[in-house]
């Protein structure tokens, strides 16, 4: 995945950092706590909204088991549009196609929709390394590359910051870029959006060449869908004269109709709205001289550890997902950790099971992102497409500690499990044999309790995990067995 | 009726306060209580840390122990959930292994007889009053897999409205996890302490005395906070509420 987060540290140690920064742990809790309201009531003005729930979820398992037939069909109705198909296989392709489609444009900067599969790939890294300037035309995306920053959240991505801080990034970086930011700019709303609106004003009338990312592909049409709230992504779709769309391959759906349940769930889910302000829809390209739309159109199909993924039984259900931000919004510990220590463009609990399977569970950051969680449940309880995040989560959470078979660039291969679980694995195997053994539980519980005036109140070493912050309980003077025993006179020792 | 009381690990060791409870409140509510002493864990730590190998046998074992009894009670709604809804998963998972339907029919019988204490008095005996008496401001944090594992609703704040004495107050952001979470509390301490310290606080913040949950495990952590942070506050498990009266009262 992208460049930009290689290195990161394991999720604990960057969530250590977020954890103790008010400033980012109080913006994120104002924002997920409004959102979260506002969606429950969206979701709760629809009445059929589990049916909805349920068909989102049938049209895209039914969509990946025939991925390959929709995909062709994809291709066929994009070429008869007008449009050009390229397949990438990971990252370098992708940047690859798009960094050469924009050199024989002859153009050195390009506009660029709000888009994760973009992000993903590193793709404004790759172009500016060609000399290439992508310009993020999305509010908060503008926000994030202004601020030198990494997104924080799928839909909201400069989510950690408040209206100060980015008066004070306009203030200081717009210059850089284009437009100045008007003198004496204050952190109204009204006053930031006015200064980012004649920023990017400036941006789309020059440019020749669009980046999008989409959220829909339809394949009987050839038709791509960006939903948005801004417009700006509309700006971009049709007044630059080339277009190019990166897409991940699992965002197909296979007819017009099927559109008309995730354009319900999305919304409300995402921002809580009935519906998208903004939803642009693109076929192909246009001819005609006075007619909106790009002349020229390619779509770069992504795989980029899709089809790994999809050969996964119990994890493929990560590529359902509609990137409405929901699980996000609700978890617990997103709120407290914030994006960045996902260490992926795809933060919270669908980043937490995502990541690992695009990517692998090689890296430190990887191997503990299945452990971000505390299995709370909160994020399937509001998945439009119902991914059962904990399932997954538990699922990965196996594939590190014990290894097994996985599918890497389309090979079927063995992982062994991953380093720096020994001890852990020891300790449950030992847990595993006494629970399996009464009698051995039984000495060890009545030896906790003999010795438990002797028992430390914090603990060292890894224990200190535990009593930093919390007390330990005192151990009772008899478990419940003994007395049990004691008093009922050993009733129910049948077994 | 004649049940067994599957107390889990935790609460056998740590907390026998809350079997005693539930062995109390259920013999006064003429239930004959039965606890094989041959039992154990029902493996979630193990499943839920990634150990699924090693959850099995624990599994089979449970089975053993109780697969003869007509009901199976525990106060514990995430070993309830364990039980009721991972254990049919071992087994489907076994058979998508081909290791054919060994596990899966091993399993099968202590599924669906298996009830969270809330649960066993609501929807088996019917009670919703059940003679209890405790004098105080009582606030409930319903557990995550409580709350959305078992779907135990309404019945737990339902039995403590009924019981004399006590006044149940609202707990502010009540569906949020206390950030236990098993083994995360210790791998990633930090967030869990943070969670833990919001959940203490909106309690703190409903004026009551006590703090009032189904699982001893949640309870463990956030009691452990709340005499960190000085608040005065106790976490009780609600079989100990469920089973206190004018004649016997609870500590
Ligand atoms: S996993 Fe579900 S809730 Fe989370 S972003 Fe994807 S669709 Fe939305």
């Amino acid at each position: 995945m992208s460049g930009t987060y290689l290195g990161m540290p394991a999720f604990p140690k960057a969530a250590h950092e977020a954890v103790g920064n008010q400033t980012l742990r109080g913006n994120l809790r104002h924002a997920t706590h409004t959102i979260r309201g506002k969606r429950a009531k969206a979701v709760s003005e629809v009445s059929d909204w589990a049916e909805l729930r349920e068909a989102g979820k049938r049209i895209k398992d039914h969509t990946l088991r025939h991925l390959d037939r929709y995909l062709v069909q994809l291709e066929e109705s994009v070429t008869a549009a007008g449009g050009t198909v390229h397949w990438a296989a990971d990252a370098d392709e992708a940047n690859r196609i798009v960094t050469e489609l924009v050199k024989e444009t002859g153009e050195s900067e390009v506009v660029k929709v709000k888009s994760m599969a973009t992000q993903e790939i590193g793709l404004n890294e790759a172009l500016e390394a060609e000399g290439i300037r992508a310009y993020e035309t999305d509010l908060a995306e503008l926000i994030v590359q202004l601020g030198k920053d990494r997104p924080s959240h799928i839909l909201v991505p400069a989510i950690h910051r408040n209206r100060g801080e980015i008066r004070d990034i306009f203030e200081r970086e717009m210059s850089e870029w284009g437009r100045p930011a008007p003198e004496g700019l204050t952190d109204t709303p009204a006053e930031l959006a006015e200064a980012a609106r004649l920023h990017l004003r400036e941006k789309f009338l020059r440019a020749k060449v669009g980046v999008s990312g989409a959220n829909f592909m339809v394949a009987e049409t050839g038709t791509l869908v960006v939903v948005e709230s801004e417009g700006n992504g509309r700006m971009c779709l049709t007044l630059p004269e080339t277009l190019i769309s990166v897409v991940g391959i699992e965002k197909i759906v296979p007819t017009w109709r099927d559109l008309e349940v995730f354009l319900q769930t999305l919304p409300r889910s995402s921002t809580a709205e009935r519906m998208n302000p903004y939803t642009s829809m693109w076929t192909g390209t246009t001819d005609s001289e006075t007619a909106d739309g790009p002349r020229t159109f390619h779509l770069v199909l992504l795989d980029n550890g899709r089809t790994d993924t999809l050969a996964d039984e119990v994890g493929r259900q990560a590529l359902r997902c509609i990137r409405c931000s929901a699980c996000l919004n609700v978890c617990p510990v997103y709120e407290r950790a914030g994006g960045h220590a996902y260490g992926s463009v795809y933060p919270g609990p669908i980043g937490a099971i995502l990541s690992p399977q695009l990517r692998g569970t090689g890296s430190e950051i990887d191997a503990s992102l299945p452990y971000a969680s505390s299995l709370c449940g909160a994020c399937y309880e509001v998945c439009p497409v119902a991914i059962d995040i904990p399932e997954v989560l538990v699922h990965l959470r196996e594939r590190v500690v014990e290894g097994g078979p996985v599918t890497r660039e389309g090979n079927k291969v063995v992982l062994k499990p991953a380093k720096g679980h020994a001890a852990e694995r020891a300790a449950m195997r030992a847990a595993r044999w006494a629970f399996s053994h009464p009698g051995a539980l039984r000495t060890g519980q009545r030896l906790a309790s003999r010795t438990r005036r002797l028992h430390p109140r914090t603990l060292p070493g890894p224990g200190s995990a535990w009593s930093g912050t919390r007390d330990l309980p005192a151990v009772p003077a008899e478990p419940f067995r003994d007395w049990w025993q004691r008093t009922q006179g050993g009733k129910g020792g049948a077994k | 009726m004649r049940v067994a009381l599957f107390l889990t690990c935790v609460n056998d060791t740590l907390y026998p306060d809350t079997g005693r409870a539930v062995v109390k409140l259920l013999t006064r509510l003429g239930v004959e209580v039965d606890f094989p002493m041959a039992q154990t864990c029902c493996g979630q730590a193990h499943y839920n840390t990634g150990y699924r190998h090693e959850a099995e046998p624990l599994a089979r074992h449970f089975s053993d122990v109780f697969g003869d009894y007509e009901a199976i009670v525990t106060p514990s709604g995430s070993c309830g959930a364990m039980v009721r809804e991972l254990y049919p998963r071992m087994g489907e998972r076994a058979r998508a292994e081909g290791r054919g339907d060994a596990l899966a029919a091993t399993l099968a019988p202590v599924v669906p007889k298996t009830y969270e204490l809330t649960e066993f008095l609501v929807d088996v005996l019917g009670v919703t009053d059940v003679g209890a008496y405790y004098p105080h401001t009582v606030t409930y944090h319903p557990t995550c897999h409580g709350l959305r594992g078992l779907g135990l609703g309404e019945r737990p704040q339902r039995l403590l409205q009924a019981v004399k004495g006590l006044e149940l107050v609202e707990l502010p952001g009540a569906d949020e996890c206390c950030g236990f979470g098993g083994t995360f509390a210790l791998k990633n301490a930090d967030v869990s302490a943070a969670m833990g310290a919001d959940k203490v606080r909106n309690a703190e913040s409903t004026g009551a005395d006590v703090l009032c949950a189904a699982d001893n495990s949640c309870l463990m952590h956030i009691g452990g906070t709340m005499t960190r942070l000085r608040t005065g506050m106790r976490p009780v498990h609600i079989a100990e509420i469920l089973a206190s009266t004018e004649e016997e009262p609870a500590v």
